[in-house]
């Protein structure tokens, strides 16, 4: 019923943005808000419970969630203790972020670059007459995105540089496909959308049925 | 050994490397530069020891991931040093946000979204930069949120960078005056929704606490109808693709963007549509971003990392191809 409502309004809202709808509209997104920020905390105590379980059963990897728990201990007592600045330069929080979350982050980001690099001597074979397209699309694109590909191609005329066919892949052959997944996922979205505002689907409650 | 002694080791050696960078970082140590000469040098022995590993795959020694893992890793890291410069061409797409930046009369008020976090931050984070540095530079008021939680202090980290150049520390800007920070907001695409509608009841203070009444730049915005221009750095959900679809498409207003290299493909359409005004894409984005602004620094550099990753990639593409062709071939061969 609540899913219903909530469901009916946005999408009337949309048309007839005016009373009552604008501000059934409103309070709703704030609801959206209120809870989206509950569930942040959820989620972090939620990990918080998992990592401890996995210490104390000593189970596969355990090391990891204790250092799980003991990063999760130590920004929050120092964010704490440093009040509402606590993400002013020169605060210990802003340290942590600085030299700890900061290069962390990235170093897992980039892991990306070898996974990819190695995916794609692996995968990019010219198989069949689709593998082959999308091999010479990748080849033209990859080279034709960095500028040595301008260098190889520098004594062609403006316009027919490898940057130039590359930028033409991705305004056209891509963007079409592109299109087309954008078209038939909104066409999903639209009837997931119903059948979970009229109640066939619930297995966002919880319910298999 | 036994894997876990190995990963030990690794650990020890990452942690020894990581103090060395920190105290070279404290104590501003220079940074290592590679000259000319053998920054050439080095990419020379890099492409005459993949034509080593091609022959060795004709001759059908293949060679495992581990050899390609080793290669990325020195074609990412090795350019870093390296000073060899580069000639971008600015795409179309690029040269649409920096044009519709700088048609801004000075005064415009200018909305960024920092939709990104840490892990995106070495493409998007230049991007921040030099779009900072523009509007500045052009005496633009920025505000600035974010519907990631790291967003708005990444935002922080770029303005501290640009606040410093000498050519905007003369113009003294004042926080509140000529720049906020509203800080991040719960709620995804609904934060985008309710702005349409009051910011305030979005940001009732900004990143520091300070009431959205008590900063004079704000005072007297409203909605998306007081904002002259915005600029969404995005690396996921929720990002350009909710900017655009409310925003742009509810409350008319004009978007630009920077996204991942992995996300950019996602929002080509909206830019052909007209939806966005200009796209910068992964890094190449930025560094083209930053040769349409004359300010080449961060992107411009990261890009040759970018440029001999992509040979090395191709290089090993072509390569496996080759593997590929030859066990065809030697199959046909037995049948």
């Amino acid at each position: 019923m609540i899913t219903a409502i909530v469901g009916i309004t946005f999408v009337v809202s949309y048309f007839i943005p005016h009373f009552p709808f604008n501000r059934m509209d409103a309070w709703f997104a704030d609801w959206f808000s209120i809870i989206q920020a509950c569930a942040i905390v959820l989620g972090a105590l939620n990990l918080l419970k998992l990592s401890a379980q996995k210490v104390i059963g000593k189970k596969k990897d355990w090391g990891y969630a204790l250092v799980i728990i003991l990063s999760f201990a130590l920004i929050t007592i120092v964010g704490l203790s440093e009040g509402s600045d606590y993400r002013d330069p020169g605060t210990g929080f802003d340290w942590l972020y600085v030299n700890m979350f900061i290069p962390l982050s990235a170093t897992m980001f980039s892991i990306l670059a070898f996974f990819v690099a190695s995916a794609s001597y692996r995968a990019f074979r010219a198989r069949n007459f689709e593998a082959t397209l999308l091999l010479i699309a990748a080849f033209f694109v990859m080279i034709g995105r960095v500028p040595v590909g301008d260098v190889i191609t520098g004594f062609m005329p403006e316009g027919w540089r490898l940057s130039d066919l590359a930028n033409w892949i991705m305004d056209y052959p891509q963007t079409a496909g592109q299109r087309a997944i954008m078209i038939g996922i909104g066409l999903g979205v639209v009837s997931t959308s119903l059948r979970v505002i009229l109640g066939i689907e619930r297995a966002h409650i919880g319910s298999g049925e | 050994m036994t894997t876990k002694a190995k990963e030990l080791i690794a650990v020890a050696a990452i942690l020894i490397f990581s103090l060395i960078f920190y105290l070279g970082k404290t104590f501003g140590w220079e940074p290592t530069e590679f000259s000319t000469a053998v920054s050439l040098l080095v990419v020379i022995l890099l492409l005459a020891s993949l034509l080593w590993i091609l022959v060795l795959t004709l001759q059908g020694k293949l060679i495992g991931r581990r050899v390609v893992f080793l290669y990325v890793g020195i074609a990412v890291a090795m350019p870093l040093f390296m000073k060899l410069s580069q000639e971008m061409p600015v795409s179309p797409a690029v040269q649409g946000v920096y044009d519709a930046v700088t048609e801004l009369e000075p005064g415009s008020k200018v909305l960024i979204a920092c939709d990104y976090d840490p892990p995106t931050a070495p493409e998007l984070q230049p991007m921040a930069e030099t779009f900072i540095r523009i509007c500045f530079q052009r005496d633009l008021k920025i505000i600035i949120m974010g519907i990631w939680p790291q967003g708005p202090q990444q935002a922080n980290l770029a303005l501290e960078k640009i606040l410093a150049e000498p050519d905007i520390a003369a113009k003294n800007l004042q926080y509140g005056i000529d720049y906020v920070n509203l800080g991040f907001q719960a709620g995804n695409e609904f934060v985008i929704q309710r702005m349409g509608g009051s910011f305030k009841s979005m940001f009732r203070t900004d990143y520091g606490g300070i009431p959205y009444d008590e900063l004079p730049l704000v005072r007297n915005v409203k909605n998306f109808s007081n904002i002259d221009y915005c600029f969404n750095l995005s690396s996921g959900f929720p990002g350009t693709v909710e900017w655009v679809q409310i925003a742009v498409d509810r409350y008319d207003v004009e978007l630009g963007a920077g996204n991942t290299a992995v996300q950019a493909p996602t929002v080509y359409p909206y830019l052909s549509s007209g939806q966005l005004t200009g796209l910068l894409g992964g890094m190449s984005g930025a560094a083209e971003f930053e040769r349409a602004a004359d300010a080449r620094v961060k992107g411009t550099k990261y890009m040759l990392s970018q440029s001999v990753s992509h040979i090395v990639v191709i290089a090993f593409v072509l390569i496996g191809n080759v593997a590929f062709i030859m066990s065809g071939r030697k199959s046909a061969l037995k049948g």
